[in-house]
């Protein structure tokens, strides 16, 4: 049976490290309204934290630099059935090997402190987890997640 | 803004450096956090760090990066580290990571 979208919000932000927390809080307050539980609201703040972590991290490597930083884009979908659907795009340089960046404690940045266990969250705090990426085009990581 | 998302309350006494976690752990604030206690560890040398979790109310896996470090950064002065009032949530990523099983490094779940 297809579910039907009841509320949808879209969300555009410079790939700064200060953005992770105003993504997710401001994911958060847009999921409260079907009065998710905690543990559903924590799961969903900290997978877009990881998925916009990523972008800032590894996306736009020359964020640094002058140039203006890159964007990332999050759409966030309610359906009737009490699904969430939440999309973080960038275009940024692309994963090479997905399979690899999946593999937990795979990190392209250890000298950063990097834990290599981003992707491994995601997929554990939702129900479904897709990535798509183009080297050199960008990355769109797409997540399901029925709440309580 | 998130400038102030976390901060460290930080004591020593008998060896021991407690630090107290207060506020939203993520890649940008665990930068912070970690110039912060690395300075202060490499000012007492501790047999123990405690990285109090209590007042933390956000975690992702940054927070791993930062807890491992520490780890490396304490096992140079043969210390220990030990992580109280773990939050169920913060010890779920703990567990996928399989944090548990590093030598050295103990974890108390807080009180329900």
């Amino acid at each position: 049976m297809k579910h039907t979208p009841i509320n949808k919000l879209s969300l555009t932000l410079p790939a700064i490290s200060i953005n992770e927390s105003v993504s997710r809080a401001v994911v958060g307050a847009f999921v409260a309204c079907l009065n998710p539980t905690i543990n559903d609201i924590a799961d969903l703040k900290c997978v877009v934290s990881e998925a916009v972590t990523n972008c800032i991290v590894h996306a736009y490597p020359q964020q640094d630099t002058p140039r203006k930083p890159g964007e990332i884009y999050i759409t966030v979908v309610l359906y009737d059935d009490r699904r969430v659907k939440i999309i973080v795009r960038d275009y940024g340089c692309g994963i090479p090997d997905i399979a690899k960046a999946k593999t937990p404690l795979f990190t392209t940045d250890p000298g950063g402190e990097r834990s290599g266990m981003g992707f491994s969250v995601m997929e554990n705090f939702t129900d479904k987890l897709t990535v798509q990426s183009w080297v050199g085009r960008g990355t769109k990581i797409t997540m399901f997640k029925q709440l309580h | 803004m998130s400038q102030k998302n976390a901060t460290l309350r930080i004591s020593y006494q008998d060896d021991i450096l407690l630090a107290d976690l207060i506020g939203e752990m993520d890649h940008h604030t665990s930068r912070q956090l970690r110039e912060v206690l690395d300075a202060e560890l490499h000012k007492y040398r501790p047999t123990t760090l405690v990285l109090n979790f209590e007042q933390l109310t956000f975690m992702d896996s940054s927070g791993l990066g930062f807890v491992v470090g520490r780890l490396q950064l304490l096992g140079r002065f043969g210390g220990l580290l030990r992580l109280v009032n773990v939050g169920r949530h913060i010890m779920r990523i703990f567990n996928l990571a399989g944090l548990e099983r590093l030598p050295n490094l103990h974890i108390e779940g807080a009180a329900v």
